[in-house]
C-alpha cells in the first residue's frame, strides 16, 4: 500500500493551470524528494497532496484512503516554508512545538506528561532542546525551521511533508535538519520533501521527482548537475541570498521571483 | 473605600472584573492574528441590535449580542474567503451597523440621548442586578472558552495552515473566537461602552507582550493587567467622579507605557551588568509586574 498515492492531479489557481495530470506514489519508508524550478508548480503539488489547495481532476489518497475521508491527520507530520510572520505576542519554542501534539491528543484535553515528554524528545531531535523556554523570535531563521520540523516530529508522524525546509537556512542548520530527518528515516519513517536544492539532504533521498510546468519531467535517481549549474564558478542566485552550496539544480527557464 | 458600601458600586465593580479578565483572555487572540480592531467593528454593529431591542422593546443586551455574533460570523466568513474587497465589506458592515443603530434608538419610544451615550461609552453604575447575573454568566463562558482551548486555538492563531494539515476543526474554532468576540463586546458595553470596548481586549496583551517570553505568560499577565486596571478605574472614577469605562481604559494605557517604559529600562540596566545575568530564572520580569500590579 502506498503513503501516499496521486492519479491524474490538476490543480488551477483562478483559471491558471498550476499542475495538469500529475501522478506519484510514495512508498513505505520511502524518501521522496520533489525538485523544480520557482513556480514549476511543486509546492502547489504537495499542497494538494495536504488538502490545503482543493484538486480540479484526479484524485489523491493517504495511507490507502480518498484524501477527502482522510482524518488520521496525526500520522501526517507538515513542515511548512517557514514560520508564520509574528504577530508580536511571543510564544516560546515549547508552546509552538506543543501544537504538534494537538492532532493526536485532540483539542479538548491539556497537555499530559508523554506531551511533555514528546515535546523535549522532538526538540534533543533537532539540537533545540536548551531553546525550550525561549521566544522564537529570538531564534535564527535555521533555527526557526528546526522548531519547525520538531512540531511535526513531536506528534509522532508516520509520514514527513517538507516544503523547502532548507530554503536560506545556514549550514549548520541544514546539518542538524538533515540528522533529524535521518533519525526520522531510520525509525521507518516515509517521507515527502520539496525542495529547490537538497544540500546535505541529498544521500538520504531515494527517488526524485522533477516537476516542470506542472508536469512531471523526470522520475529516478537524484539528477546530478548539468550544464553550466554544474561549473565551479556557477553563480547559483537566490531571492533569499545565504551562504549555501549548490549540490543539484534544475535549469531554470521559468524562474519568477519567491512570493 | 466607603464608595464601596453602595450596592450600585458593588456591582459595578463586580461587572468590570468580569470584563478585566475576559477581555484580554479573548483579546490575546485577536492581535495574534493581526485582528486587534474587529472588537471595535463588532461594537459598531452590536449597537443595531441595542435598537433592534430597545424598538421591541425587549432587553438591549439580549439582542445586541445576538446581533453582534450574526454580524461576527459574517465578517469571519468574509475573512475565510480571503477575497481582496473583504476590506470593504467589513467597512460596510461596520459603518451599517453603527447607523443602524442610531437610526433605531431614535425610532425607539425612550430616545432620549443620553440612551445611545450609556451604550457607547458606558454605564457602569445603572448596572442592575439582572445585568450583573447576564455579565457573570456570558464572562464565565468566555474566560472558560479561552481557556480551555488554549492550545487548539493558540494554534489556528499561530499557523491556520498547520492546524488545518493537523485535521484541527479549524474554520469551528476561528467561529468560536467570532461568536466570544462578539459576547464579549456586549457585555463589556455596560461596562467600557461599545466605542472603547477594543481597548480592553487589545491594550493589555500590548503591554504584557512587552515584557513576556511566552504565550502563556502573556495571557496570565494581560489579564491581570484587565483586572487591575478595571478595579482601579471603578474606584478613582467613583472617587474623583469620571466616566468609569474611559478612567479604566486610560489606566490600561498608563499601565502599557509604564511596562514600556520599565521593560526597556530593565533591558538597559540589565546589558550594563553583565555579571549577574538571570538566564536560568525563568521569566523575572513577570514578576516584577505582578508586584507592581498586586500594589
Amino acid at each position: 500500500m502506498s503513503v501516499v498515492s496521486v492519479r491524474h492531479a490538476a490543480v488551477a489557481y483562478g483559471g491558471r493551470t498550476v499542475l495538469r495530470d500529475v501522478s506519484l506514489k510514495v512508498g513505505a519508508g520511502q524518501v521522496v524528494a520533489v525538485l523544480g524550478a520557482n513556480g514549476s508548480g511543486k509546492s502547489t503539488l504537495i499542497r494538494a497532496i495536504l488538502g490545503l489547495v482543493p484538486l480540479a481532476d484526479g484524485e489523491i489518497e493517504l495511507f490507502g484512503t480518498p484524501q477527502r475521508r482522510f482524518r488520521e491527520w496525526a500520522r501526517v507530520g507538515y513542515v511548512p516554508q517557514r514560520m508564520g510572520a509574528g504577530s508580536g505576542v511571543p510564544a516560546t519554542v515549547g508552546e509552538v512545538v506543543s501544537s504538534g501534539r494537538l492532532a493526536r491528543r485532540g483539542i479538548f484535553r491539556f497537555p499530559g506528561a508523554a506531551d511533555r515528554a514528546a515535546v523535549r524528545a522532538a526538540l534533543d531531535d533537532v539540537g533545540l532542546l536548551e531553546r525550550i523556554d525561549d521566544p522564537v523570535s529570538t531564534l535564527s531563521g535555521g533555527q526557526q525551521q528546526r522548531t519547525l520540523i520538531a512540531r511535526a516530529l513531536a506528534g509522532r508522524p508516520d509520514l514527513l511533508v517538507l516544503d523547502e525546509p532548507t530554503a536560506g537556512v545556514d549550514v549548520a542548520s541544514q546539518e542538524a535538519f538533515a540528522k533529524a530527518l535521518a533519525g526520522f528515516v531510520e525509525r521507518g519513517g516515509t517521507v515527502l520533501l520539496v525542495a529547490h536544492e537538497l544540500g546535505p539532504l541529498e544521500p538520504l533521498i531515494d527517488r526524485a521527482v522533477v516537476v516542470h510546468h506542472g508536469l512531471i519531467a523526470y522520475e529516478g535517481a537524484v539528477p546530478q548537475p548539468a550544464g553550466h549549474h554544474a561549473g565551479p564558478h556557477h553563480d547559483h542566485v537566490h531571492p533569499h541570498a545565504t551562504p549555501e552550496q549548490p549540490r543539484i539544480c534544475v535549469a531554470p527557464t521559468d524562474r519568477m521571483p519567491a512570493n | 473605600m466607603s464608595l464601596f458600601q453602595y450596592d450600585f458600586m458593588l456591582r459595578a465593580l463586580a461587572g468590570a472584573l468580569v470584563i478585566g479578565l475576559a477581555a484580554p483572555a479573548l483579546g490575546i487572540y485577536l492581535v495574534q492574528r493581526r485582528l486587534s480592531l474587529i472588537g471595535d467593528g463588532i461594537g459598531h454593529v452590536a449597537l443595531t441590535g441595542v435598537g433592534v431591542g430597545l424598538l421591541l422593546q425587549q432587553s438591549p443586551v439580549l439582542t445586541a449580542v445576538i446581533v453582534a455574533v450574526v454580524g461576527a460570523v459574517g465578517v469571519e466568513l468574509v475573512r475565510e474567503r480571503g477575497r481582496t474587497s473583504g476590506d470593504l465589506a467589513l467597512a460596510l458592515l461596520f459603518y451599517g451597523g453603527i447607523a443602524g443603530g442610531v437610526v433605531l434608538v431614535g425610532l425607539s419610544h425612550d430616545s432620549a440621548n443620553a440612551n445611545l451615550t450609556q451604550y457607547l461609552f458606558g454605564s457602569l453604575i445603572t448596572t442592575t442586578r439582572q445585568d450583573l447575573t447576564v455579565i457573570a454568566i456570558l464572562g464565565a463562558a468566555v474566560l472558560v472558552a479561552m481557556l480551555a482551548l488554549r492550545p487548539a486555538l493558540f494554534a489556528v492563531c499561530h499557523d491556520e495552515e498547520y492546524a488545518r494539515v493537523s485535521g484541527l476543526p479549524v474554520r469551528t474554532l476561528n467561529l468560536v473566537i467570532a461568536a466570544t468576540t462578539a459576547v464579549t463586546v456586549t457585555i463589556a458595553m455596560r461596562t467600557v461602552g461599545l466605542l472603547l470596548v477594543s481597548a480592553l481586549m487589545v491594550v493589555p496583551v500590548a503591554a504584557a507582550q512587552q515584557i513576556t517570553r511566552g504565550f502563556r505568560s502573556t495571557m496570565a499577565v494581560a489579564m491581570g493587567i484587565g483586572l487591575t486596571a478595571a478595579a482601579t478605574g471603578v474606584w478613582v472614577a467613583g472617587e474623583a467622579d469620571t466616566a468609569p469605562g474611559a478612567t479604566i481604559v486610560i489606566l490600561a494605557i498608563a499601565a502599557f507605557l509604564a511596562v514600556t517604559v520599565g521593560g526597556a529600562t530593565w533591558r538597559v540596566l540589565r546589558r550594563h551588568i553583565p555579571a549577574e545575568r538571570p538566564a536560568e530564572n525563568g521569566e523575572p520580569p513577570d514578576v516584577v509586574l505582578q508586584e507592581a500590579g498586586a500594589r
